[in-house]
């Protein structure tokens, strides 16, 4: 099948200024290749500082790649401006963490569904309240909202309106940037459920984020997941969960708190160790317990362990 | 073993622009040395005030307790004054919060905010407080001691400053530890690194510990009781190891059933179970069960009644009209 987005060694690096004006280099993704076809949900995940983010922001083109591409439909989208880059937006939404900081507290639901459809253009106010009013029931919630403001809801009730506003201007791509680590594990069932149900209406594309591989389980068909802006292994979520292969993918695994499941010691490791960025070997290398001589020297490939399932590890 | 805490029939209410607004019904808790008891529920069920309420930090002070005493290694620390309480807070009683970072003071060094905590409570030089601070930071594993001491929190990442604060959590020696969420902020490898961390201090020194969780996941790998809250009020407390294989609250049961797993369900049915609706506001007159509009096993009796407390052995105690199911 033709993929909907495909990126293709996608390298992002930040350059930061210090207080005495020298520079310094960070690389936050260090050649991604990835590819979504339409309909299908693809989980990221990984720690904090993995580049997971960041891959968004460039997805929806808040930032701009340093090399690489970024094809939607065929066409490259990785360095397009201005007024091609707005109709992109219709195209790509994301939902944010944070719901108490990703709505405009000034503005009541009316206002916030409405204004991408504003942006869009040529729709009447009637239109677009109803339009607004449908969003609402689709995210389970009552049109009486339409004059409240952010301040009324709750942490999974904002999440809902994140949700209702990334598909006002009808999405083909919505990326989901952790959109339940801010909520309740209840509520949190609550959003996962209306995600899975409106991709199933709505044949929506998902980018899914999260650093718990639990979470990422109920979204996703495919999983990939990232360490220090690489992707270490890439397959369908079952077998991802049922039989990692690479050792970051087991220690994710193994630190996700499951009832029942024995409390499983981690290394008391305070991640302070001088990891420094390794140039040709496997990035994973000063974490790994199973790391030998060539890890270090050289980049592991990407080992095929099935068709479709991909580790980029030397023992896979 | 020897009760550290014990909170018995405590009732809070706040008295705010909306009046007065009652926040916890009839409490009763036990912690006892070197056990950690796991308090869960969602937002708004009163876990943080229960927390508050121990420490005596409750906005409205005092005045807020309605009912009900808490008594802390035989002393009632709803009769102390506040100057009282500065020697139990910090010393006797120490906390750790959600986030590590707005805990810390951002412009002053790791090293001096340890020093400081360490200075007023116990008598020690400034040298001797310097060295408490390194070996504590050490015993929260901490690699280099040294460097951080001398970092602002900002240097630090989110599980480095939890560490922190546990390491300052912890230098007097504390009898009880109450952890109010300190790991909802973190990714799940750091905090499965800081569960170890508590577990450990725990058992290593005898200290009391209330862990604080909305995640029955998190405190299923780390708590010898669980008290489970809801609105307010508690619904079920027993060992852990009973609440999470028998759950007997229909709350427990529900909030259990949202906890994402890795196997697939028996059922082949792969939508999590959520909880419909939210936690009542605490103005919310509601006469009886104050799960029963949320409740899938609410019958006509929990609208109207009050549910009875049922006590059985080994700690357990159940606040349901539902009869407890008869082990096999």
């Amino acid at each position: 099948m033709e993929p909907l987005l495909e990126i293709r060694d996608l390298k992002k690096t930040f350059k930061i200024k210090n207080f005495f004006g020298s520079t310094t280099e960070v690389q936050a993704l260090k050649g991604i290749s990835l590819s979504i076809a339409k309909g299908e949900s693809l989980g990221i995940v990984g720690e904090s500082g993995c580049g997971k983010s960041t891959l968004a922001n460039l997805i929806i083109r808040l930032d701009e790649p340093t090399e690489g591409s970024i094809i939607l439909d065929g066409q490259d989208i990785s360095h397009i401006k201005e007024k091609a880059l707005r109709k992109l937006r219709s195209r790509i939404q994301i939902v944010f963490q944070d719901p108490y900081s990703s709505l405009s507290p000034r503005m009541t639901v009316e206002e916030i569904l409405t204004e991408p459809m504003c942006v869009e253009g040529v729709k009447t106010t009637k239109q677009m309240r109803d339009k607004a009013v449908e969003l609402l029931e689709l995210v389970g919630m009552r049109s009486s909202n339409l004059s409240r403001y952010p301040h009324e809801f709750s942490g999974g009730q904002r999440q809902r309106l994140s949700i209702a506003r990334a598909l006002t201007t009808e999405p083909d791509i919505l990326l989901l940037d952790e959109p339940t680590s801010a909520l309740d594990v209840s509520v949190q069932a609550q959003v996962l459920n209306i995600l899975t149900s409106l991709q199933k209406q709505m044949n929506l594309t998902y980018l899914f984020i999260s650093h718990n591989l639990a979470v990422v389980k109920y979204i996703s068909n495919r999983t990939a997941v990232m360490y220090r802006g690489k992707v270490m292994e890439i397959g369908p979520s079952k077998n991802i969960l049922m039989s990692p292969a690479h050792p970051y993918t087991k220690k994710l695994l193994e630190a996700v708190p499951i009832v029942g499941k024995p409390f499983h010691q981690p290394d008391t490791e305070d991640g302070s160790v001088n990891d420094g960025d390794i140039v040709d070997g496997c990035s994973y290398y000063y974490r790994c317990p199973f790391a030998e001589k060539r890890c270090l020297e050289q980049q592991p490939e990407f080992l095929a362990k099935e068709a479709s399932h991909l580790v980029a590890c030397w023992k896979g | 073993m020897e009760n550290i805490l014990s909170i018995k029939n405590l009732s809070v209410s706040l008295s705010g622009k909306r009046g007065i607004v009652p926040i916890l019904h009839n409490i009763s808790l036990e912690v006892e040395q070197g056990h950690i008891l796991g308090i869960v529920g969602e937002s708004g069920s009163g876990k943080s005030m229960t927390a508050f309420a121990i420490n005596q930090l409750l906005p409205g002070g005092r005045k807020s307790i309605v009912d009900g005493s808490i008594s802390f290694c035989g002393e009632d620390l709803t009769e102390k004054t506040e100057k009282e309480m500065t020697k139990f807070r910090g010393k006797e009683i120490a906390m750790i919060f959600q986030e590590p970072m707005t805990c810390l003071n951002p412009v002053f060094t790791i090293g001096r905010q340890m020093k400081d905590v360490i200075m007023t409570h116990q008598k020690k030089s400034s040298k001797e407080a310097e060295k408490q601070a390194e070996e504590m930071l050490e015993k929260v594993h901490i690699r280099n001691p040294n460097r951080v001491l001398s970092c602002y929190p900002y240097e630090l990442s989110g599980g480095m400053r939890q560490r922190v604060m546990i390491a300052i959590a912890l230098s007097c020696s504390p009898k009880l530890l109450i952890a109010d969420e300190p790991t909802t902020a973190l990714d799940v490898t750091i905090q499965a690194q800081i569960i170890f961390l508590i577990k450990e201090a725990c058992k290593a020194t005898g200290t009391g510990v209330i862990f604080i969780s909305h995640d029955l996941g998190v405190v299923s790998q780390l708590c010898d009781t669980i008290a489970v809250m809801y609105s307010g009020q508690i619904v079920e407390v027993g060992r852990a190891a009973d609440v999470l294989a028998h759950p007997q609250h229909p709350y427990t049961k529900a909030l259990l059933a949202s906890v994402p797993s890795f196997t697939p369900r028996e059922d082949g049915n792969d939508t999590l179970s959520a909880i419909p609706g939210m936690v009542p506001d605490p103005l919310e007159v509601i006469t009886g069960c104050r799960f029963a509009p949320r409740c899938s096993y609410a019958m006509d009796i929990c609208h109207k009644k009050v549910p009875p407390l049922q006590i059985f052995a080994d700690g357990y105690s159940l606040h349901c009209h539902l009869q407890k199911e008869v082990e096999n």
